[in-house]
């Protein structure tokens, strides 16, 4: 099948400093895909390429089937929604809709039309004849939305669309987008560094550091499969939680040992190799132990109720761990804890940081 | 208490020198100023009442009228001009050009300058004989023209070109800045759109620039109404009264004729035509300003 | 075509758009009308009289002969009087450094007991100062020459340092103002609650933080002392006639053969001081106008 977007050997360089390298993508007709990670990691950078409103230094991109490396960003049949919305502060919102159909010269009924329906699905109509300074946050975002919308195009781009507003507005927009997008069907590339967004919106999710895409797979993958020591440690809060050690031969199988842990890695979902290497263990997938199976022992020091569940914080030779457990719990601070771990979710990286 | 009483006055003491100079200065030169105008005071005040003799005087005075035509075409052109230059070579300097800082210091150098070098450097130029016209003419333009300061009709659009170029660099300084202060953001919706960069100026960006816009128009405006020295350098209010200007009509009259009822209410008028350019500024500023607190 | 064959691939083929070309063309246009009177002045100081009557105001000088730049700093002729521009020069500065000093301190003091502490008043002093400095200076001429005249001020160096102070304080004002308006109140607060009183929070804690309004304001004040004319023309009196005035009655004399060369060494004479500032700190002018042209 043909790919909607696609990114071949991308080379972004200012000056001589290199940005981005050897970036390919390849992103499917109808896919959300997110390209998530800290600011300075060169999503936005490799977002604007696909635009055309970056220079690049080598390299193509193709938009449905067409080159458009040379093409200009209007003419490369995409639209994008930016943080700042990026509204004309003196048009009202029917002017900011249509401002780009009018340049373009369409009849002024098929502007109107588009702008009626695109203001329609947004629910905008009652504010059509406003300025943006008249509106809230949330409202002219989905003014900059539909003005993408009226381009009528195949892809979107978001650029960090939801980081100028306040939780409660990001939440209920985030839904928005994710409605808008099972709707219309577009492709729709999304920018951001805030990985509940990027978890609860994407198809796939490109994690990004220091111009290199670490791991491109669906949400669920990257949560429990995360490539490398990076990933793991981006995606979930509280973080994973990690401990150094070895893994040792022992019999047919494998063990993990780190000072007074020792874990028999039957069950592991990989393929652990003797020599150094990290374990990580999300919060929810420690149990407290009765019993005498393998355990982390240590003692609690904080207690976090959040409601529906609770996070333990608790040091364990000098390093400190979360354990997150469903509803209240009894423990308090300085309790003694002993933690199980759950072998089968638990992650392995080599001395290199690559997943086992 | 000793305390509460040293405190509260001694803000109010480190203003006295200010208060002072408003109080008697601004206000109290003006209010005689304003009484000298309403009498037929020479060289000498009195107190002799003439209601607004000096006024009619003045309207009725030919000098005093060509010198106000002059203002206004001046005022106009000298404007639009400023406002016209400034804004293209702000847009220009916008566009990411190289050796950008060099071009701006040289679009402003000519406003640290004063008037009165401005309109000496001007006539020599426009020297008939030696200046640019007889350089352009050797040259092999012989139809060249460029003798703007001895013609009664042309003298005024001379001392325009010099007080355009002494003042633009100072309306491309304050566009510019407002220009950077537009989220850049805009400029890639507008690529997005597929917006051409002209229309992107005029239908984007020049309708943002409205308080910078009225900034300079104002100080613009003050300068012309106070023009004085550029023209007593450049052509000294002739030939004849081509470049006659109000604020010379009065130090002449003050200083040289000696028709103080005359120059007071000559003043005065000035002070009106402040008033009636400065009022709607002021208005409209204070109405936007008013709005924006009843929307929050 | 074989373009169209080629795979497009990497950054844009770097073509010199039209519009690339026209813009240059422009700016490079702009910055000749700006900077050609500046090179025409300096020739033409450099040239003989000889030389300039031959033509050619755009031609090189044959040789490097300063004889019009001492001619114009000690021996031109004003009427009768032959001592170039060099009294002037140090009437400016006596006048100038003075009229700085005294009034970007009381334009200090003002902006911070306004912003700061707030006296009963203060809002409409503020006022009353902004609504005087758009009043033409005619229109206080009169009152002043004579209050000056009586108390022995009038034609007195001291006398026109006067007056520069006070036309001087609506601007340093309000550039304070702005400035400390910037500073969080609770700073104030803080050293209050410390037990500092009026002067000590204004000596020890604003003046250090208000440097570089310090330096805006002076450079502000200094340009606008310097390049005055109308103020030093009436107030000055004949020993203490600033460069401006002396630079006008040198070049439109009427007496003599109009020597050019000299002329426009005396202008960049001039000019000097106020253009060494602009290119040294070009920046600091640029915010001192931004600064000055945002009034409330």
């Amino acid at each position: 099948m043909q790919s909607a977007v696609s990114v071949k050997d991308l080379k972004i360089a200012y000056g001589s400093t290199v940005v981005l390298q050897n970036i390919n993508l390849e992103i499917a007709p109808r896919e959300f895909l997110v390209l998530l990670g800290a600011s300075g990691c060169g999503k936005s950078t490799l977002l604007n390429a696909i635009a055309g409103l970056t220079d690049i230094a080598d390299g193509e991109v193709w938009i449905e089937g067409r080159n458009v490396t040379w093409a200009e960003p209007k003419d490369r049949g995409i639209g994008m929604v930016f943080q700042s919305y990026a509204l004309y502060p003196r048009m009202s919102v029917r002017k900011n809709l249509g401002f780009g159909l009018r340049v373009a010269g369409l009849p002024k009924a098929e502007i109107a039309a588009r702008a009626n329906r695109a203001a329609e699905m947004l629910h905008l109509t009652p504010l059509l004849d406003r300025r943006p300074a008249e509106l809230s946050g949330g409202q002219r975002q989905r003014v900059a939305i539909g003005r993408a919308l009226v381009r009528q195009v195949d892809v979107f781009l978001f650029d960090e669309p939801l980081s100028n507003l306040d939780a409660k507005l990001r939440n209920e927009l985030r839904v928005e987008i994710k409605k808008l997008h099972q709707d219309l069907g577009n492709t729709m590339i999304y920018v951001t560094h805030d990985q509940v967004e990027a978890m609860t919106l994407a198809d796939r999710i490109a994690i990004m550091k220091d111009g290199v895409i670490q791991q491109l797979a669906a949400p669920a993958e990257i949560y429990h499969r995360p490539a490398n020591l990076f990933v793991a440690g981006f995606i979930g809060a509280p973080a994973m939680n990690f401990i150094e050690g070895q893994i040792v031969a022992r019999g047919a199988g494998h063990a993990f040992v780190a000072g007074g842990l020792d874990l028999d890695l039957a069950g592991y979902q990989g393929a652990p190799l003797p020599g150094p290497a990290t374990l990580g263990f999300r919060p929810e997938h420690l149990m407290p132990e009765a019993g005498g199976g393998p355990a982390i022992e240590g003692t609690v020091s904080v207690v976090e109720p959040m409601g529906a569940d609770t996070v333990v914080w608790f040091s364990h030779e000098g390093q400190s761990h979360s354990l997150r457990l469903m509803g209240d719990t009894g423990l308090r601070p300085r309790d003694p804890l002993r933690a199980g771990i759950d072998i089968t979710r638990a992650n392995l990286f080599g001395a290199d940081g690559t997943r086992l | 208490m000793k305390h509460r009483i040293k405190r509260s006055l001694m803000p109010f003491g480190a203003l006295l020198p200010t208060w002072l100079a408003v109080v008697l200065v601004y206000i109290g030169a003006m209010v005689w100023t304003l009484r000298l105008s309403f009498t037929n005071s020479r060289i000498f005040p009195t107190d002799h009442y003439v209601g607004f003799a000096q006024y009619e005087k003045l309207l009725s005075s030919s000098k005093w009228m060509a010198a106000a035509g002059n203002l206004v075409v001046f005022g106009v052109l000298y404007i639009a001009g400023c406002l016209v230059i400034g804004f293209l070579l702000a847009a220009a300097l916008d566009r990411q050009v190289r050796f950008e800082s060099l071009f701006r210091t040289i679009f402003l150098y000519p406003y640290a300058m004063s008037f009165v070098v401005t309109g000496l450097i001007w006539q020599w130029l426009m020297n008939p004989l030696l200046g640019v016209q007889a350089s352009v003419q050797a040259w092999g333009w012989s139809g060249f023209s460029f003798d703007l300061l001895s013609s009664r009709e042309l003298a005024i659009y001379g001392v325009v070109i010099a007080g355009v170029w002494q003042g633009a660099g100072l309306v491309m300084v304050m566009m510019l800045a407002g220009m950077r202060g537009i989220d850049t953001e805009q400029w890639r919706a507008a690529r997005i759109d597929g917006i051409p960069v002209w229309r992107t100026y005029v239908s984007v960006v020049l309708p943002q620039l409205g308080p910078a816009l009225a900034a300079v128009s104002t100080i613009l405006t003050m300068g012309v109404i106070k023009t004085y020295d550029l023209v007593v350098a450049i052509t000294n209010g002739g030939p004849g009264t081509a470049t006659e200007v109000p604020a010379k009509f009065i130090m002449d009259n003050l200083f040289q004729r000696q028709n103080l009822g005359l120059a007071t209410a000559a003043a005065v008028m000035l002070l009106m035509s402040v008033l009636i350019v400065v009022a709607p500024f002021r208005f409209v500023s204070s109405m936007r300003a008013r709005r924006k607190a009843g929307v929050l | 075509m074989s373009v169209a064959s080629v795979t497009p691939r990497g950054p844009k083929p770097g073509r010199l758009t039209l519009g690339r070309f026209g813009l240059y063309a422009f700016l490079i246009s702009a910055a000749l009308f700006f900077s050609v009177p500046l090179y025409v002045m300096i020739v033409t100081s450099l040239k003989t009289m000889p030389e300039i009557r031959a033509g050619g105001i755009f031609s090189l000088p044959q040789g490097l002969d300063l004889s019009a730049w001492k001619t114009a700093w000690s021996g031109a002729c004003a009427g009768t009087e032959c001592a170039g521009v060099q009294a002037g020069f140090w009437n400016s500065v006596r006048i100038t450094l003075p009229a700085v000093a005294i009034s970007v301190l009381v334009g200090a003091v003002n902006g911070y007991a306004l912003s700061f502490w707030r006296p009963r008043g203060g809002t409409l002093m503020f006022g009353l100062l902004m609504a005087g400095a758009l009043v033409p200076y005619q229109v206080f001429l009169y009152p002043l020459v004579r209050w000056f005249a009586t108390g022995h001020l009038y034609n007195s160096l001291p006398g026109i340092v006067l007056v520069h102070i006070l036309f001087g304080l609506p601007l340093v004002t309000l550039l304070f103002r702005n400035y400390f308006v910037t500073i969080p109140e609770e700073l104030f607060k803080a050293s209050r609650l410390d037990g500092a009183g009026f002067w000590r929070i204004f000596a020890e804690i604003m003046l250090p933080m208000s440097v570089p309004m310090l330096v805006v304001a002076a450079m502000m004040q200094f340009t606008g002392i310097w390049n005055d004319f109308l103020l030093g023309l009436v107030f000055a009196g004949r020993e203490n006639l600033p460069m401006t005035v002396q630079l006008n009655n040198i070049v439109n004399t009427t007496t003599g053969e109009r020597l050019y060369n000299v002329n426009m060494a005396a202008t960049i004479l001039t000019a000097l001081v106020p253009l060494v500032i602009y290119f040294v700190s070009g920046r600091w002018f640029v915010r001192g106008i931004a600064a000055g042209a945002v009034k409330g």
